[in-house]
C-alpha cells in the first residue's frame, strides 16, 4: 500500500446560498501531510467533507490524476477514509466492531468479518490503546477515547488517503502527540497521504509538512509552516496576538495577552 | 460528539457478541416452535403435540407409502388442518415480518421509536379497508377478500405519498422522510375518520378490522402474503451489515462505500412491503414492531446484523402467543389480538424500561 497524489482543483461549494469555499487549489504529494488551518467557520470542515465527495461542490478533486468522481464508491472507500470533527455514534455497539466497520469496504456487503478483517483490526487497536476498550459500547467512552475509535475504524481502512477533521480536539497533550505521532509514522513507513485540518496551530506546525491556511473561503496562505505561521497572519486572518517562536520540529505558536493588562 | 437521538432505551453491547447470539438465535427458533406447538394445542378442542406431530408426520411422509400411527382423525384433523395451522402460520408470518420491519425502520431513521406504521402504511390501509367496508357491499372478490387488498393498496400508497413528498422536501435526509411521513399518516388518518363518521353503520366492522384479527385465517392467506412477505424480509435480513453501517452518520457511511440515501430508500420500500403485506391479511396489530426489536436489542446489543434476524424469530414467536391469548382470554369470545399485544405489550415494555433504568 502506498501514499496517493491528492489534487484539489478549483473546488467550490456552498451551503445553501452562501459561499463558503471559492476556487481552492491544494496539491498534497504522495507521503505528503497538508493540514488546514483557518478561524472557525473558514470552510475547513466543508472542503473536507467535499474532498470526501459527501459535500456538492464545483471543480475536481483528483487521487492519482483520476477524478474520483469517476471511480466506483467501494473503490473510493478503500482509497479515502474520513474521520469527522463530529462522529455519530452508534448504540450498543462494541468498540471492537465500531472500529471493525472500517472492513467494510474490503469484503461483499453481506459477508461477516474474515480473521484477516479481525486481525488488521486487532492490530489497530493495539496502536491506539483501544484494546482494553474492546467490549465496551463505543457509545460510553470518553471523548477522547471515542475520538480515538474513530480514527482507528479510518486506520482499519487501509486507505491510501487520510481525511482527518480535527483529530485531535478531544485528546489531552499526551494522546494528542501519541495520536499524531502515529499518523506520522504512518506516513512514513506506508507513504499514507494526510489531508486534515488542526486547530491548534503549534501541532500543526510541528506534524505537518505543508499549511494550507484557509480565510473567507480562499486559500490565503499555503506553505511549509514557517512560511504560513507568521505573526503577521495570525494577526490578519484570526485577529490574535501571538509570537510565533521557531522550535526544532518547526514554528510554534505562542498566545499573548493584550498588551496594559499587567497583573498585579 | 453527537450520539444517535434518544439513546435511553438502547442496550449496551454485550460482550462476546457472537457466542450470545448464536445463543439468543437459537433460543428464538424454539421458541417460535414451542409456541406455535402450544398455540396449536390451545382452543375448544385440544389438539396434543403428540397427536398433532404424528399428523404432520403423516401428511409428509404419505406420498412416500410411509403410515405414521397416532395421528389426528376426522374433525379433530379438519381442526388442525383448516383452522389451526394456518392461523398459526399466519400470526408466525405477520409478527416476523412487523418486528422484522420495525426494527429496520428504528435502524434506517436511527430512532428508537420508530415503527412500521409510522410512515403512513397504518394510516392508508386503515383508509382503504374502511372506504372498501363502508362502500362496497360485501362480497369477497374470488378467494382474496376486497379489503386485504386495498389496505394494501393503501399502505403502499400512503409510504410512497411520504416517500415522494419527503424526497422532494429534502432529499434523503432522514429526519425529512420522518416528517413527511407524519403529515401524509395524520391526513390520511383523518380521512379515514371521515369516511368513518359518514358511515356509522359500518363502525364496527371497521373498528373490527382496525384492531386487528386473525380469527378468520385461511391457507389462503397465507399465500397470499408470503411471496410478499418473504422477499421483503429476506431483502432486510441482507441489508442488516449495511445498516450497521448507516448508523454511524451518512458522511460516515458513504466514505465506508455505502450509498445512505439509497440504502434507506430499499430499507423502507422492503419495510414496508411487508408491512402492508402483514395489514393486508391482519389489520392493524400494533406494538410487535416497536417492542420486540427492543427486547431483542437488549440480549443481543445494537448491530443490526444480529438484532434483524432474531427479531424475525421472537417476532413470530410473540404474536403466536398473543393470538393464544387472544383465543382463551374471554373464550368462547375472542379478543382483538392488537388489544392483546398492547395489553400484555405495554406493561411488559414498561418494565423492561425501568428495569434498565434501575441498572444504570
Ligand atoms: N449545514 C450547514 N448549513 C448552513 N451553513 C453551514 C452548514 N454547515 C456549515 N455552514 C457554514 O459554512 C461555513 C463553513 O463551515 P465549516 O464547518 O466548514 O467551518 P470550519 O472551518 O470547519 O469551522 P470550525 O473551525 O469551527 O470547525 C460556516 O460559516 C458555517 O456556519
Ligand atoms: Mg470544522
Amino acid at each position: 500500500m502506498s501514499g496517493a497524489r491528492v489534487e484539489v482543483v478549483g473546488l467550490s461549494a456552498a451551503h445553501g446560498r452562501s459561499r463558503v469555499l471559492d476556487d481552492v487549489r491544494l496539491d498534497v504529494g504522495p507521503g505528503g501531510w497538508t493540514a488546514v488551518i483557518g478561524p472557525n467557520g473558514s470552510g475547513k470542515t466543508t472542503l473536507l467533507r467535499a474532498v470526501l465527495g459527501a459535500h456538492p461542490h464545483g471543480g475536481q478533486v483528483r487521487v492519482d490524476g483520476v477524478p474520483t468522481t469517476a471511480v466506483p464508491r467501494r473503490e473510493r472507500a478503500r482509497t479515502l477514509a474520513y474521520a469527522p470533527q463530529r462522529p455519530v455514534v452508534p448504540e450498543g455497539v462494541s468498540t471492537a466492531e465500531y472500529v471493525g466497520l472500517g472492513r467494510t469496504p474490503h469484503r461483499a456487503l453481506l459477508a461477516a468479518p474474515r480473521p484477516a478483517d479481525r486481525q488488521v483490526v486487532a492490530d489497530v487497536m493495539a496502536r491506539l490503546e483501544l484494546t482494553g476498550l474492546a467490549d465496551r459500547a463505543v457509545a460510553t467512552l470518553s471523548g477522547g477515547e471515542q475520538q480515538r475509535a474513530v480514527l482507528a475504524r479510518a486506520l482499519a481502512q487501509q486507505p491510501r488517503v487520510l481525511l482527518l477533521d480535527e483529530p485531535t480536539s478531544a485528546l489531552d497533550l499526551g494522546h494528542a502527540q501519541q495520536v499524531l505521532d502515529l499518523v506520522d509514522r504512518l506516513r512514513r513507513q506506508d507513504g499514507l497521504t494526510v489531508l486534515s485540518t488542526l486547530h491548534d496551530l503549534t501541532l500543526a506546525g510541528q506534524y505537518a509538512d505543508r499549511l494550507a491556511l484557509l480565510s473567507g473561503g480562499r486559500v490565503v496562505a499555503e506553505g511549509t509552516p514557517a512560511q504560513v505561521l507568521t505573526a503577521e497572519a495570525l494577526a490578519g486572518h484570526y485577529g490574535a496576538r501571538a509570537q510565533v517562536v521557531t522550535g526544532p520540529h518547526g514554528p510554534a505558536v505562542l498566545p499573548l495577552r493584550a498588551p496594559g493588562h499587567d497583573r498585579g | 460528539m453527537t450520539a444517535a437521538p434518544a439513546p435511553r432505551l438502547l442496550a449496551a453491547a454485550p460482550a462476546r457478541p457472537r457466542r450470545r447470539t448464536a445463543l439468543v438465535l437459537s433460543g428464538a427458533a424454539v421458541a417460535l416452535v414451542l409456541s406455535a406447538l402450544a398455540g396449536v394445542w390451545v382452543g375448544a378442542l385440544p389438539l396434543p403435540p403428540g397427536a398433532v406431530l404424528a399428523t404432520l408426520a403423516d401428511r409428509a411422509l404419505s406420498p412416500l407409502g410411509v403410515d405414521v400411527p397416532g395421528g389426528l382423525e376426522g374433525t379433530g384433523a379438519a381442526v388442525l388442518l383448516q383452522l389451526r395451522l394456518p392461523r398459526v402460520a399466519l400470526a408466525a408470518l405477520v409478527g416476523a415480518g412487523l418486528a422484522v420491519s420495525g426494527a429496520a425502520y428504528q435502524g434506517v431513521f436511527r430512532n428508537p421509536l420508530a415503527d412500521p406504521y409510522l410512515l403512513g402504511a397504518a394510516a392508508g390501509a386503515g383508509l382503504g379497508a374502511t372506504l372498501v367496508i363502508a362502500h362496497v357491499p360485501a362480497t369477497p372478490l374470488g378467494p382474496v377478500g376486497l379489503v386485504p387488498l386495498a389496505a394494501f393498496a393503501g399502505a403502499l400508497l400512503g409510504v410512497g405519498a411520504a416517500l415522494l413528498l419527503g424526497t422532494a422536501a429534502g432529499g434523503s435526509h432522514s429526519a425529512t422522510l420522518l416528517l413527511a411521513g407524519v403529515a401524509v399518516a395524520s391526513f390520511l388518518a383523518a380521512a379515514q375518520t371521515l369516511v368513518q363518521q359518514q358511515n356509522t353503520d359500518d363502525l364496527r366492522a371497521v373498528y373490527g378490522w382496525l384492531l386487528g384479527q386473525l380469527g378468520r385465517a385461511q391457507w389462503s392467506d397465507v399465500v397470499l402474503v408470503l411471496p410478499y412477505l418473504g422477499a421483503a424480509c429476506l431483502v432486510l435480513l441482507l441489508c442488516g451489515r449495511a445498516l450497521d453501517v448507516l448508523a454511524v452518520g451518512d458522511d460516515e457511511a458513504r466514505s465506508l462505500g455505502v450509498h445512505p440515501g439509497r440504502l434507506r430508500l430499499l430499507v423502507v420500500v422492503a419495510a414496508s412491503l411487508a408491512t402492508a403485506s402483514a395489514v393486508a391479511v391482519s389489520g392493524l396489530i400494533g406494538f410487535v414492531g416497536l417492542v420486540v426489536p427492543h427486547v431483542v436489542r437488549r440480549l443481543v446489543g445494537g448491530s443490526h446484523a444480529r438484532v434483524l434476524p432474531v427479531s424475525l424469530l421472537a417476532g413470530g414467536a410473540f404474536l403466536v402467543l398473543a393470538d393464544l391469548v387472544a383465543r382463551v382470554a374471554l373464550a368462547p369470545a375472542e379478543l382483538p389480538i392488537g388489544v392483546v399485544t398492547a395489553f400484555v405489550g405495554a406493561p411488559f415494555f414498561a418494565g423492561l424500561l425501568w428495569a434498565g433504568a434501575r441498572r444504570r
